[in-house]
Formats: C-alpha cells, structure tokens, sequence
C-alpha cells in the first residue's frame, strides 16, 4: 500500500518489552512518582468498593503510616497524577488515602508479628522517626531485635512534635506508631545518644540512624541576638507541642515560605496570634510550601508577602518592634534569575519565627571511626543501600541527605532494612532483590470488566475545613473533617485504573482500524517502523508529553507496520479492547511486586481485582 | 459496538477547524455495529472529511436505507439533517430532498445489500439524473444483518463462513455506474484513510453524483480465508491506480508533492474551483477517459485485483437541477406565493393544455 514504504525496518524502534516490569509500571504515574510506590489505583478501587480495611492494608504495606500520610503526605503522587492532564486536576489522591484509615475496622489481627523465637541479630536504631519505626516494622517479623534510642519521651521524631495537632491528631499518629513498636520494638526514651563509638561498642549487629534534620537554620542579620521574640520555626513548634510556649504576640512574621512556614503561621494564629505575616524573598512561583498549604493558611486569613529579603530586626530599649525588608524586583538575565533592590521597608512586630530551612548535624559521630564525611559535613551514604563507609552502620530518613519528607523517610527505611536484612545475613548489601510483575486479564466477559472503565467527568472532590471559628478555639482542633461518603464515592470515580494497562498481542491484530477510531484522547497510531523521534511526528495526536513512554509493538502480520500507543493520556476506558474483534487489545491489571527485606517480590495484601 | 460511549474528554493538542470545530464535534451515536466492522472506519473517515472541509453539521443532510451500512448515518454529525429511508429507497428520498433544497451536502450511505439487490434501480436512477450527492456504498459481500448470505457483490469462488461458495457473477458496481454514465466513481477500502478521506472530501465537492464503493469488512461473516473481501485478502490484492490529493479551493494551491517512484501529477479542477491531483504512477492511466477506466477495471478485476482510487471523474456534466432547469435556490428561501402561486394560475395553466 502506498501509505506504508518500507522505511527502515532494520534500524527502527524495538518493540516495547513490556514484560519489563519498569515499563507498566512507569504508565502508573502516581505510584511510579511515589516514593514507596503505593498501589494507589488498587486501594481506590478496594476503597470504591466499601473494602476500607483492605485499602488501608495496601497502603500500609508500603507506606506504612497511611492515616499520617493520608493527613500530612507531601504527595509527590498528586502532580504526577495523569488525570491531571486530562481535566486539570489530579484525582484527591491524599485525601482517599485518609478515607481508608479512617474507615477501617480493627485491623490488629491482621498485621504481621514478631516470632517468640528471634533470630539472633540484635540492631540499634537512632530516633524514633519514621524511618526508623519503618525499619523495625520491616525486620521484627523477621525475627530481629530491634532497639530504638530517642531523646524525648514520645515516639514519631519529626510527626509528633514538627506538625501540629490540628493537621495531624496525637490519636491517629499514637496507633500507627503503636502497630510497630507492639510487635516487642524497644524504645529507650529520653536517651539521646551522645558518640557513635560508645553505641558501636555494645555490640549491635548492625546501626540505623534516622535522627533527622533537627537543626533550624540561623538568620544571621543585625539584630538577631538582642531580643528573645525571635524563634527558630522547628524548635518554636516543638516547643508549642510540649507546651512550653501557648501565646504569642499580635503581630507575628514568619520568614521563609517552606511548609514549615505554613505549619508555624497557622501555630500563630492559634496562640493569639492576629496579624500573621509570611514574608518570602521570591515571587509565588518559586515558593517551597505545596500549592495546598498556601492555600490552608490563606484561608485562616495569613497574608504571604512576596519578595520581601530581611535586612535587620528593629529592636528599641531591647523591645522588638519591627524588622526591615528589602524589596525586591526579580528579573532573568542570561539564563538566571536576579533580584534587584527598589525598596526598603519596616514591617512592625511582636514576634519573628525563623522558618528557612533546616539543616542536619552529628555532633554525636566522631570523626575518626571509619565514618566519612563529605561535602555540607554530611555523612557519604550509598544512595541504594543506604550503608555508610563503615560497615554496619546505615542512615536513613533526614540524617541520609538533608530534609525531605515523611514518605521518603518511609522508603528509605524500606531499603535500609532490606541492606540490614542482608548484611546481618551475611549477603552483600548491594544484592538488591529484584522487581516483580503479575499482569491479569480485568476481562469478564462481553464488555464486561474487573475495574469501572467508564470515565467520569466529575470535578475534584473539595476538602470540607472546620470553620473559621470553631478550628482555632483548641490547638487540636482538626481542620481537614474528611471526605463525605459522597464525596468518596465521586471521587474513586475520577481515578483511570492506570494500572489496568492496554495489552497488546501484535500477531492478533487485523488492522482495521477499530481502536485508533474509537479511542477519545487519539492515543493509538498504526504506521511504519521508524526511529522514535521519526514516529512521534506521525501520531494521530502529537505527542505532547516526552516524558511519557511510546510503545511500539512488534511488526503487525499484514502490513508489517507497527501499533505505537502514547501513554501520555490514556483513560484506560477500554474502548479500544470493547472495539477489537481478535481481542488483539486486552485491559490486563499489572501488579508490580516490591521486594521488602526478607520477602522476594511477592504480593502480601488483598487485590480489588482477581482472585480477592 | 462497546459498552460505553465514548468519553467526552479531548486530547490538548486536538487541533480546530475554520469553523472553531473540532473533529469529536462531526461525531455521532455510539455504534451498535460489531467490533472491529469495517463501517466505523468509514464513519471515522467520514468525520474527518467533514471536519477538514469545515462544513457546517446543520448543512449537511444524511440519507441511508436498510442494513448494517444504513445504521451509518447515526454515527457521525449529530448535528445534521438526516433520513432513514426503507430498504433500497434511499435514493428516491436523496433526490427529493435534494430537489426541495439544493443548498445542502447530501451523504448517502447504503450497502451492497440495499443498493445492489432490493435498491439496485433506485440506485440507477440517482446516477442517471446525477443527483449531486456522495454515495457511499460499503461493500462487504454479505447480508451481515441477516447472518451472512452471500450478497450480489459477492465474487464467484467466494466461500461463505461456512465453506460455502458463491456461485452467481457478482454485481461491480464501479462497472455498474461508469456504464450509466455516472461523473464520479471511485473504489476505496475501510482499512486505507489515507486514501479514502480525500475520495470522501472530493465526492462531497462533487458537483453531480459521486459515487465511492468502499471495501468494508464484515468481521463477524465474511472475514476467513476464503472470502475476497477480508482485510488480508483486500490488502493483498489491493492496487491503487492514482493516489490522489484533494485541494479545497480556499486553501492556498501546493502543487503535491514529488510522487515516490517519480511520474506525473495530473490535476483536475471540480466545479467549484477545488483541485483534485492524481499522482500518476507506472500506469498511464487517463481518469476522465470512462472506456479506458472501464477496460482498466475489468482487466483488473481479471487478473484477481481490486483496482481502487479515483477511476472516473467528469466535470462537465450538468446536474439534476441544471438539466431540468430548476429555480437556482432552495425551496425553502422561495416566499410561499411563487412556490405555489394559487388556482388562477393554475387554470391559466390548464387552459394551455387544453
């Protein structure tokens, strides 16, 4: 046919491997950008259909703390999330999350237990944050001794005394935290620890330290040092949730726009705190603090000022009265960002937290025990097994590299205990138990499958918030109520299965065309063979995206030209599998298979799909 | 067919006509035809004429008869006019409602069934008064919604789905139309877009009866081994006679591009100033000369080949309303006293008869 020249057949794309289970994988987009790759699409589905405590179950498995992250989660999921680019907005991803754990039943039975027989190996855990609790939770079942050494009275590290009680309930934090340590964890409280070597020297099998970024970073302008009204936004929060401090002044300036910032203007506004100011140096665009958390504190009436770069605390006859700004006006020149300064200004106060940023520091780790340092004094640590230069001895969480979040804390836990797990064994830690992938027909009959292919067109779900009067009459007051049944409902709807997948059998298929006409989003092109760059600009629709995959199939039987699918915005509908008469296209549910320490890839909690 | 109907979301990039259309605005009913039929791909390549024609839904009238092809029309521009007709009468009602408003796009949409069995005169006749209509006629070679009889496009050897094989000489109707007379014949295949959107675009700025016989599979009977008018067997048998481009008038004029293999670009103006190019291959083949086009297909057909492309075009015919000379507006835009100006002038009338 003149519409198919034999184009360089012998050079063009291989056919997609999608037996490869990185390549399904990476179409699921939010669990692909979640950092412990949560089955999200599988958990929405199980919570679609009333089945909360399975949906919490396969949150926990790789998550760990689902009604914590469902609450405070910085949800890298969310942006990622592909129904994003088909309406805008992403599916409530967070915010289902917190559905489950709300919902579920008792769920105690159901976790795994430590054996009365242990194995032998005994590990000692710096801070209890969560990524030591997710080490422990991974290697008590297998028969370690775990001992956790934390400096307060409580357990959580950063989740109980960094995020406030009105985002994050002590309750909720208690029970996930419990569900760990009940497995026999022991934690010795109000013990810091003070030198490596003395914890070296008794005798542990193997060392985790998870001891955070516990250090606020200093704003070291004139003025600083001669007044007690300027706090450091991380110790003034920890300081508010043990109780030392319950008021603060009218006026209060936050400096630094990060999601502690948020965290700290809104601990304000609670503790008498009246006219609370966030004072950022760049313009919005640039802000650290997630679109959701400026959203939060703007509607507890915080301003966020832009573009404001302290200059000096005002301090007159030792009374902080105000602190002066420079304003500035941003510009790029070759290829960067500057600011130039068109103004100062005195902005007064009462009180200034210092929010811009946080820092680690091991004062405790002695320098001459085979531990390196390199660049920032920061600890070398293996960016896959998570061990130091000395043997034995593993970090995780904030301590590895600087702040991040919960849920990177939660999987580097995850694969520090997979390295402890071989290390104790006496396996080398960088042996990395590999990925796994079942794929299964969704198909259960004429049009009929496993997964609601028919595409909602319903808005995101809104949050509904206490109201502005009764949030602040308690620190603990919850803001976030939670979804409404209704609003569960709808929302599980928006969700594309992702992970159902478009399967593709090339020698089935017939060429007539049936699934590029009825594809809505234009996904599907047959066309010659070519280089991936050449392909791309033969598509039915442009392929818009690079980021997203191609994939291409082995050459078709009649034509010997190729099916290539743009991922980019597939809806998983189906149609083009309802529309094929061989069954040439097959909706076939891949459940990638994380390996955790001591479990090759195998499924450990229920499936909405299959053989639940 | 499928369970759900087409989600209304749209890819970012999808692109908009002259009209601020785009191509999911053309579209229809979900098909109740069976997965994979070779009709949707002709109602998919239909929308697309349309849309890149940008002619607007409410001037376009849809016309069909009985049969899986008939179930056509309601897939494609919700918008426009349309008439389901009774079996084979489909062209009755073309010419009347082209008559009544010259105005509109007419798109008929039949099958072998109801053009060459039960509507085979009716047919005739359109192409006789060359009704300025596209008619497409999806050719599969089986009653499919009688479960699969052999159909009189049927080829001689054919076998049924049951092993059964056709013995009656089929009907072509390409041979059919170019013997009548008819002033724009073209063959395609439901499995070619390339090809067939600008045969569909081309018979639409048609300025008499266009007729393109398309090759649409029916999967469900007549798609095995040993039917002639399968995927595999139209693919293998397939033989473009010259390619062709067709250029809107209001677009600016390309001249189409170098031809692979080389040869000639012959062009051919239609009525309203719209140009048609034929990429001439190795053939010399004249398509405004009808007995060298109808030598070409039979001698084709002989040797086992589906000639396809545009085979026949004749500009110079008048159409039905320039032959009777009709009044140049549509009936509707004439005021109520002209169309029907009252008894006296109807006795006036009489009386000169009498």
């Amino acid at each position: 046919m003149r519409d198919h020249p034999a184009t360089a057949r012998k050079t063009g794309l291989r056919p997609t491997d999608v037996s490869n289970p990185q390549y399904y994988h990476k179409v699921v987009d939010c669990q692909w950008a979640c950092p412990a790759h949560t089955n999200v699409p599988e958990y929405i589905r199980l919570i679609a259909q009333g089945r909360y405590t399975e949906a919490y179950l396969v949150n926990r498995e790789s998550n760990v703390f689902p009604g914590i992250l469902g609450r405070t989660c910085d949800r890298p999921c969310e942006p990622a999330c592909r129904r994003g680019r088909v309406d805008g907005k992403p599916v409530a991803i967070c915010r289902l999350k917190r559905v489950a754990a709300d919902h579920r039943d008792e769920i105690g039975h159901l976790l795994p237990t430590a054996p009365a027989q242990k194995n032998g190996k005994r590990i000692a855990l710096v801070g209890a944050g969560p990524a030591s609790l997710t080490v422990c939770n991974d290697l008590m079942p297998l028969g370690y001794e775990c001992v956790i050494f934390e400096k307060n009275a409580s357990p959580g590290g950063l989740m109980r005394i960094n995020i406030p009680s009105f985002r994050l309930p002590a309750q909720v934090l208690d029970e996930e935290v419990n569900y760990i340590l009940d497995m026999g964890v022991e934690v010795r409280y109000n013990t810091p620890v003070t030198s490596l070597q003395d914890l070296l020297a008794q005798g542990f099998d193997a060392i985790f330290v998870g001891s955070g970024a516990p250090k606020g970073k200093e704003l070291d302008v004139p003025g600083r040092h001669e007044t007690d009204r300027i706090h450091i936004g991380i110790e003034w929060l920890a300081n508010v949730h043990f109780g030392h401090i319950d008021r603060i002044g009218e006026r209060v300036l936050i400096i630094g726009v990060g999601n502690t910032a948020m965290d700290c203007c809104r601990t304000a506004k609670r503790l008498g705190g009246r006219d609370v100011k966030v004072m950022a140096r760049r313009t919005r665009k640039y802000f650290k603090a997630s679109p959701w958390e400026l959203e939060d504190a703007e509607e507890e009436e915080v301003r966020i000022v832009e573009n404001h770069a302290p200059k000096r605390f005002i301090v007159e006859q030792g009374r902080l009265t105000g602190m002066e700004f420079e304003v500035l006006r941003w510009f790029e020149k070759d290829g960067r960002q500057r600011s130039e300064v068109i103004d100062t200004v005195v902005v007064p106060c009462d009180d200034v937290i210092l929010a811009i940023g946080q820092e680690n520091a091991f004062p405790w780790i002695e320098r001459d025990i085979g531990l390196e340092f390199g660049e920032w004094d920061m600890p070398v640590v293996d960016r896959t097994t998570f061990m130091s230069t000395r043997p034995g001895v593993f970090f995780g969480g904030d301590a590895a590299w600087g702040p991040e979040n919960i849920i990177w804390a939660v999987e580097h836990g995850h694969q520090a205990a997979i390295s402890i797990h071989q290390y104790c064994q006496g396996r080398p830690v960088s042996d990395r138990p590999p990925v796994g992938m079942t794929l299964t027909s969704t198909k259960l009959g004429m049009h009929a499958w496993q997964y609601s292919n028919d595409y909602s067109a319903v808005p995101r779900q809104k949050m509904v918030h206490a109201d502005l009067k009764s949030r602040f009459e308690g620190l603990n007051v919850e803001v976030e109520l939670g979804f409404t049944a209704e609003q569960t409902a709808r929302e599980v709807e928006r969700c594309l299965n992702c992970d159902v997948q478009t399967h593709f059998t090339a020698n089935l298929c017939i060429e007539c065309d049936a699934c590029i006409d009825v594809c809505p989003v234009n996904c599907l092109t047959i066309t010659p063979d070519g280089e991936e760059a050449d392909i791309r600009t033969r598509l039915s629709a442009p392929a818009v995206n690079p980021s997203q995959a191609l994939f291409v199939s082995p050459s078709l039987p009649q034509t010997s030209r190729v099916m290539v699918k743009d991922e980019d915005l597939c809806l998983h509908c189906g149609l083009c599998a309802e529309r094929c008469p061989t069954a040439a296209w097959d909706m076939m549910k891949s459940d990638i298979l994380l390996p955790y320490a001591g479990a090759s890839a195998a499924r450990r909690s229920p499936s909405a799909v299959g053989a639940a | 067919m499928t369970s759900i109907p087409k989600p209304r979301v749209q890819h970012p990039s999808s692109t908009r006509n002259a009209l601020g259309l785009s191509r999911r605005d053309y579209e229809g009913g979900m098909s109740t035809l069976c997965a994979g039929c070779g009709h949707d791909s002709v109602t998919a390549a239909l929308i697309d004429a349309f849309w890149q024609l940008d002619i607007e839904p409410h001037r376009v009238a849809k016309l069909s008869g009985i049969g899986c092809s008939s179930k056509t029309t309601a897939y494609f521009i919700n918008q426009a006019h349309g008439f389901n007709s009774v079996h084979g009468r489909m062209p009755a009602v073309a010419t009347g409602a082209n008559a009544a408003n010259r105005e509109l796009y007419f798109v008929g949409v039949s099958g072998d069934g109801d053009s060459l069995s039960i509507g085979l005169g009716q047919m005739c006749h359109a192409i006789r008064r060359n009704v300025r209509m596209l008619y497409v006629l999806e050719n599969n070679g089986v009653y499919g919604l009688t479960k699969g009889q052999f159909s009189a496009s049927a080829d001689i050897g054919s076998k049924s789905k049951k092993g059964e094989p056709n013995v009656q000489p089929p009907i072509d109707p390409v041979l059919l139309a170019l013997t009548l007379g008819a002033s724009f014949v073209a063959r395609s295949f439901s499995g070619d877009k390339a090809q067939l959107v600008p045969l569909l675009k081309a018979g639409l700025m048609h300025g008499g009866f266009a007729l393109v016989d398309v090759i649409s599979p029916c999967v469900t009977f007549n798609d095995h081994e040993a039917s002639t008018k399968s995927y595999l067997y139209t693919r293998q048998h397939y033989h473009e006679v010259a390619p062709v481009d067709f250029v809107p008038l209001r677009r600016e004029i390309a001249a189409a591009g170098p031809v692979e293999g080389g040869g000639a670009v012959r062009s051919v103006t239609m009525h309203d100033g719209s140009t048609v190019h034929f990429r001439m291959l190795a053939d010399d083949y004249d398509p405004t000369d009808r007995e060298a086009a109808y030598r070409y297909v039979r001698a084709a057909h002989q040797r086992g080949e589906v000639a396809t492309g545009l085979l026949y075009v004749d500009q110079g015919n008048a159409d039905m309303h320039g032959v009777n000379g009709t009044v140049d507006r549509a009936l509707t835009s004439v005021p109520f006293e002209e169309l029907c100006p009252g008894n006296a002038k109807l006795q006036e009338l009489m009386e000169e008869y009498r």
